[in-house]
């Protein structure tokens, strides 16, 4: 699979204030993100998670470095409107994302910028509201919609347009339990079956744990990267830097510590139940 | 004598219009002076609007609520005291900070309370101290800090006006787990020096699971439950089923006792599971 974002010793700082010097938010930055994968970014407030989002649609440019995403530098100012046609953003707060006061018009409302022709328009339109199951809410008014249902218009939108990519920032930090659920069930779907990259930017680690990467930040770097299962099984330093990791893991790391023979990459419920089951009946046998 | 009660308090949003809806419906409840309570609910659920009848920012349709015994809305002139002895912290609390300094935003509803300079003192070093935010932050300007910083400041403003009923709706909302660990922590702080009344509106048990002494859970408009935190948390099926998180930890327990592993107890912090799992592994081992 070829890489679709290539990141290379990015480094960013937001300019000075007056008599300060420039807090350097990203401190040397390498990821690659191959085409169709489900990549998690994991960090607390303030590790640069969302800074580096930032920089894979040139919302921000490199202080030094390159981020290339499709083929693109996004430095080049001239292929700007190509780059984010390909790489679509959705940010934390559904009301500041919606445009129109009709469902429908608000997903149209960029392939509308784009020139793109009323019989596409309409089909695209269409499939993108399907998608995030929000069809039957096409000529509503966002205002009465609950969160979950903002959240999953502003998708619509962006997949409207095609992207090879979306980038979420926190998409669902604003969600209640049941939003979060409608809302990581629309992603997972599109990367499935329409094979769009996933970038997610969260700090709920049983989000993470549903991707098939997870990227941990801390003070503007890297510090893990590999399968959920993989990253989890570092509990200390994941709560070390301020993170939770699932009460699966933690409890199987708890009985391990303690000298009992359980895997230490335990990430879902059933895993656990059966580990426990396990432990038990060996316990009997001896 | 319970502090605050309510007695079939009932709310109906734009009634006599197609959009007529009852948000809270016959509510009976009595909270008793000094706990720490969760309230649970989804979306819809009604717990936002029944918590707004608590300080009187929403009269009922029909129903009461006591407040000590009294009526609030018994005469409507006194509707201003309900408002210092019920302080409301509504969610994302740092968009309505407006004062130059740190110290004057916290003084501001004490100042109002008409407390003389020496007591608004008293009260917002003593709550800035409860809530962690340090005294060298009094003179900067709440728009420097940082969210969590400034989340902290609203919050601090309202408990300076040392209400008897302090209530936070979604305090946590958009934070990480180190800043949301850190704010409950603040507000268990706070509960223990003032002996207060504390009301957290949570979607999630997990984050109150640890520290509330008993949990309200409303469902479509209703009561769907109000008692002691691990009574609540052996329903916690019949919770996740009206849509509310339920901790993973106690799903397992409960998944382990369906296949026939039943420790008798219900589990819902990792502190517990991993005391009970440890105990009976070596009770085994004994054997």
């Amino acid at each position: 699979m070829k890489n679709i974002i290539e990141i290379k010793d990015l480094r960013f700082s937001y300019p000075a204030e007056e008599g300060k010097e420039p807090a350097e938010v990203l401190k040397g930055i390498d990821l690659d993100i191959k085409e169709g994968e489900f990549t998690a970014i994991l960090g607390h407030n303030g590790s640069g998670k969302s800074t580096l989002a930032k920089h894979m649609n040139a919302i921000l440019l490199p202080t030094s470095g390159k981020v290339i995403v499709d083929g693109i530098d996004t430095a080049d100012e001239s292929r700007l409107f190509e780059l984010r046609q390909q790489a679509g953003m959705v940010f934390q707060n559904p009301d500041n994302q919606i445009v129109s006061s009709v469902v429908e018009e608000d997903v149209a409302f960029a392939l509308e910028n784009l020139g793109v022709p009323y019989e596409e328009m309409r089909r695209r339109v269409d499939e993108a509201l399907r998608a995030v199951n929000m069809y039957d809410y096409r000529l509503h008014s966002p205002a009465q919609l609950s969160g979950g249902q903002k959240q999953r218009i502003a998708i619509a939108g962006i997949i409207a347009m095609e992207p090879k990519c979306i980038i979420l920032d926190e998409p669902t930090a604003m969600l209640d339990p049941r939003g979060r659920k409608e809302v990581m069930a629309v992603i997972r779907k599109m990367n499935r079956e329409k094979g769009v990259t996933i970038v997610l930017i969260t700090h709920y680690m049983d989000e993470a744990a549903q991707c098939g990467r997870v990227v941990v930040m801390d003070k503007g770097r890297i510090v893990l990267d590999d399968t959920p299962r993989a990253v989890f099984s570092h509990v200390d330093k994941i709560k070390k830097i301020g993170l939770d990791v699932p009460q699966v893991t933690e409890l199987a790391w708890e009985l391990k510590k303690a000298g009992y023979d359980i895997s230490s990459e335990i990430i879902t419920e059933e895993e656990c139940v059966n580990a426990i089951k396990k432990l038990f009946e060996k316990e009997q046998e001896k | 004598m319970a502090i605050l009660e309510t007695q079939e308090l009932t709310y109906v949003y734009s009634p006599g219009t197609p959009f007529e809806k009852t948000a809270v419906d016959h509510v009976n409840l009595k909270i008793e002076a000094g706990e720490m309570i969760g309230v649970m609910g989804h979306t819809g659920s009604g717990k936002s609007t029944l918590i707004q009848h608590f300080n009187g920012l929403l009269r009922p349709t029909s129903g009461k609520i006591l407040l000590d015994g009294e009526d609030i809305w018994a005469d409507k002139k006194k509707i201003r005291d309900v408002r210092f002895k019920v302080g409301l912290v509504f969610q994302y609390p740092e968009y309505q900070i407006f004062e130059e300094t740190v110290y004057k935003d916290i003084a501001f509803g004490p100042k109002n309370m008409g407390l003389d300079d020496a007591e608004i003192k008293r009260r917002v070093l003593e709550t800035a101290h409860d809530i962690g935010l340090k005294e060298e932050l009094m003179e900067r300007s709440p728009f420097e800090l940082s969210g969590g910083q400034k989340r902290r400041v609203a919050i601090a403003g309202v408990m300076a006006m040392e209400p008897k009923i302090l209530i936070l709706d979604e305090p946590t909302a958009g934070l990480d787990p180190a800043g949301r660990d850190m704010i409950l922590g603040h507000i268990q702080a706070y509960h223990k020096r003032t002996k207060n009344t504390v009301l957290i509106v949570s979607h999630s048990m997990e984050d109150i699971a640890g520290f509330a002494d008993k949990i309200l859970v409303m469902n479509k408009g209703s009561l769907f439950c109000y008692d002691d935190t691990e009574r609540v948390f052996s329903r916690a099926e019949e919770i996740a089923e009206i849509g509310l998180d339920v901790p993973q930890i106690t799903k397992v327990f409960i998944e382990l006792k369906k296949q026939g592993l039943d420790f008798g107890k219900d589990v819902y912090t990792m502190e517990y599971a991993k005391k009970l799992l440890l105990r009976q592994l070596s009770a085994k081992e004994v054997k």
